[in-house]
């Protein structure tokens, strides 16, 4: 058997777990990788900053399902993943990271471009590893691929020493696995599914709560079975958008802090909640007293560690959520519309989403999203920035079909849309992909504009463009009397700037003009740039005031 | 109240700082940690004693089973287990002490390990209020300096029947 390099060894193990295409960025750690990537097969980008790079890992996981995998090298490339495995790890995204590390001889000699990166990266990756010896390397790659896309999946880092991607050896791939301490449960205890099926089938105010879990595990067709089957109404989380068609009758759309109100009331009223891969986040909840406290709790997840966390459990499965609901399915009677479904059909009546058209050319942003979705027929990929932009895109678009909407929920990172839409696209040739940013996010990753347009990835760049940080700006006025501290931000001329990076771009600042700018936007065959000029001061509504309760909505 | 954890990981590198950093970040309170190795050459095991009602015991636990290196976790059972603590003490004493400060240690059952012109080094074992009890009577002596190991435990076999 003829001996690999070390670079060989990862670009042969990454083939065997059927990579094709990686994100990344070179420098001296990772030069003999980039040597074995030179001459294979795999499609790498070159990304212009780390951080844009596994942003782009991670928008072409969330859009596919399959793992991300970047490349950094070593101290700064390093460090500057940090911000996107910490998005990764909190909405539990499949990523493997290889960072290049000095040599193993220079390890903890403050060597040039030495960074403790596993060090750094302990708290916010899955798992990770260093590697200094390259007999260890095919059977690490082999556990991070596993571990990153199993159970709750989750970033991975490897650090590899520069010395063995230098070396060579006979290439052997493992075949199996052998972690004793990783065995995540698959399959929900009988037990407690007879006990869901029991409380599901007796309550009178069932609410379905589903968040970004149902979405990785798949489930999508289990959760419409059981929302049909037993005609339970259905509310999702920012990151549990799209898991079940939001325009039927039954569906809620999101609840909490910016949700619905009548997600939100539904909640209060509900005397069963079944929770499927959410985690009862602050966001969602408000004040936690008075969260679905007249309500048992069924809750479903892969995690045990998310059961019980943040609320008192009535019923906990542990498991995939696919295959629990497969279990649970045969055990839910069937039941008719009923006094529930008909308050939920008022509720929706009663307190719609809404906002205020004065009927001028100014262009609300609400109407953008109202507007988008029309044009693209509910089916575009949305991507978002994070601010108040990314809560009209989850606000005012009907979401249809799971991975649709991509954006930070968890940690909320501003300057994850660009780089991610970039991935989703290249993840899905075939989509059209639309980021929705806010004038600041944008201006976080804004080089990535260069990656963009050196491979022709034809996402359409929205901005919502009020010259102002509006989501904390919103906060300010409500909450700060107005004091708009270091909240007005100047933006550079964004059409002018998409011209230099030779990308087609347009203001758009009449509402009069959007429609031929949208349809122009979505017929160019390459990345295009729409400057949207919306109102100053616009706010997202309804507003649950942090710490409130749920129904103590403002505004809608 | 206090737990006793007996955690058995995966002798790894940088074990030890995942399991500590998990619980700083979760904000567990840790009160001694403990780890050495087994009978296993590639096993350790910590012993844990943290601080907390059952519902932050059951989220250690969880967050604990979530790392990679980590292969088993037992809340030992205070009444069925054997618990040590080792200290070393070294006590300030004039000539005219020294026979009462090796009384009291013996009566510890505790070994006099170091001899100076004015200090004695003690080495005891046994349980938490054993040692405690021991640097309380020593400390009216002056206690120049003193370092504990912490508790390690395991539980107890199966009693026999006759």
């Amino acid at each position: 058997m003829p001996k690999l390099n070390g670079g060989q060894i990862i670009i042969e193990s990454l083939k065997k777990e059927n990579v094709d295409v990686v994100f990344g960025y070179p420098g001296g750690a990772v030069i003999n990788l980039y040597d074995a990537l030179f001459s294979s097969s795999l499609k790498h980008y070159l990304g212009r900053h780390e951080q844009g790079v596994i942003h782009a890992a991670d928008g072409y996981a969330r859009s596919t399902g399959k793992v991300g995998v970047c490349i950094a090298t070593s101290g700064p490339g390093g460090t500057n993943l940090v911000t996107g495995l910490a998005t990764a790890q909190m909405d539990s995204v499949p990523i493997v990271a290889f960072t290049g590390q000095v040599p193993s001889s220079l390890i903890g000699k403050d060597a040039f471009q030495e960074a403790d990166i596993t060090g750094i990266s302990l708290p916010i990756t899955k798992h990770n590893f260093l590697v200094t010896d390259i007999k260890d390397l095919p059977r690490t790659i082999k556990e991070a691929f596993y571990i990153a896309r199993t159970g709750r999946p989750g970033p991975v880092l490897i650090d590899l020493a520069k010395d063995v991607t230098q070396a060579e050896m006979e290439f052997e791939y493992p075949d199996s696995i052998d972690l004793p301490g990783y065995r995540p449960t698959f399959e929900g205890h009988k037990l407690q599914i007879n006990k869901a099926a029991k409380a599901i089938n007796s309550a009178k105010k069932p609410l379905l709560y589903v968040g970004g879990g149902a979405v990785i595990s798949g489930a999508d067709q289990e959760i419409r079975a059981l929302v049909e089957k037993a005609k339970i109404p259905i509310t999702t989380t920012l990151m549990g958008l799209g898991i079940y068609p939001e325009d039927k009758e039954l569906a809620l759309e999101m609840l909490g802090m910016h949700g619905t109100q009548y997600a939100n009331l539904a909640t209060t009223e509900a005397d069963l909640l079944i929770a499927v891969g959410a985690r009862f986040d602050d966001r969602v909840t408000g004040k936690l007293d008075e969260f679905a406290a007249d309500a048992d709790i069924v809750q479903i997840d892969i995690d045990p560690a998310e059961i019980g966390k943040n609320v008192d459990v009535t019923v906990p499965i542990v498991g995939d959520i696919k295959t629990v609901l497969n279990e649970l399915l045969p055990h839910i009677d069937e039941k008719e519309m009923g006094e529930w479904q008909q308050r939920i059909k008022e509720l929706k009546e009663k307190y719609p989403l809404k906002y205020e058209d004065d009927g001028s050319e100014v262009i609300k942003p609400q109407y953008v999203m109202e507007e988008i979705d029309k044009f693209t027929d509910g089916d575009a990929t949305i991507v978002t920035e994070v601010g108040q932009h990314q809560m009209w895109a989850a606000q005012f678009h009907k979401y249809q079909k799971p991975r649709q909407f991509l954006t930070s929920g968890g940690l909320g990172t501003m300057g994850y849309g660009l780089p991610a839409a970039i991935g989703a696209q290249i993840g899905q040739p075939d989509e059209k992909v639309i980021l929705i940013a806010g004038d600041g996010s944008i201006q976080m990753n804004l080089q990535e504009l260069g990656t963009a347009q050196t491979y022709n990835i034809p996402i359409k760049v929205l901005i919502f463009n009020n010259n102002y940080l509006g989501m904390v700006r919103q906060w300010q006025e409500f909450f700060f009397d107005k004091r708009y501290a270091s909240t007005k931000i100047p933006a550079p001329d964004f059409i002018k700037m998409a011209d230099a990076y030779g990308i087609w771009a347009k203001r758009v600042e009449k509402k009069s003009e959007l429609d031929a700018a949208l349809k122009e936007a979505m017929e160019h065959n390459g990345p295009v740039v729409l400057d949207i000029k919306i109102p100053e001061e616009e706010n997202v509504y309804p507003m649950v005031p942090a710490g409130a309760g749920l129904k103590d909505m403002i505004g809608g | 109240m206090t737990h006793i954890l007996s955690v058995s990981v995966l002798n790894k590198p940088g074990v030890l700082t995942r399991v500590a950093g998990l619980f700083s970040r979760r904000n567990f309170n840790i009160e001694s940690l403990n780890v050495g190795k087994t009978e296993n050459p590639e096993i350790s095991r910590m012993t844990i004693v943290v601080h907390g009602d059952e519902k932050t015991l059951e989220q250690v636990t969880k967050q604990l089973h979530k790392l990679i290196n980590v292969l088993k976790i037992k809340e030992l059972d205070q009444n069925q287990i054997v618990e040590r603590d080792l200290i070393l003490i070294r006590v300030k004493c004039t000539r005219k002490q020294r026979s009462e400060i090796i009384q009291i240690a013996d009566t510890f059952r505790a070994q006099i390990v170091d001899v100076a012109a004015d200090s004695l080094m003690i080495e005891a074992t046994g349980t938490q209020d054993k040692l405690e009890a021991l640097t309380e009577l020593l400390r009216d002596f002056g206690i120049a300096e003193f370092v504990r190991t912490g508790i390690v435990a395991l539980s107890r076999g199966q009693a026999v029947e006759r």
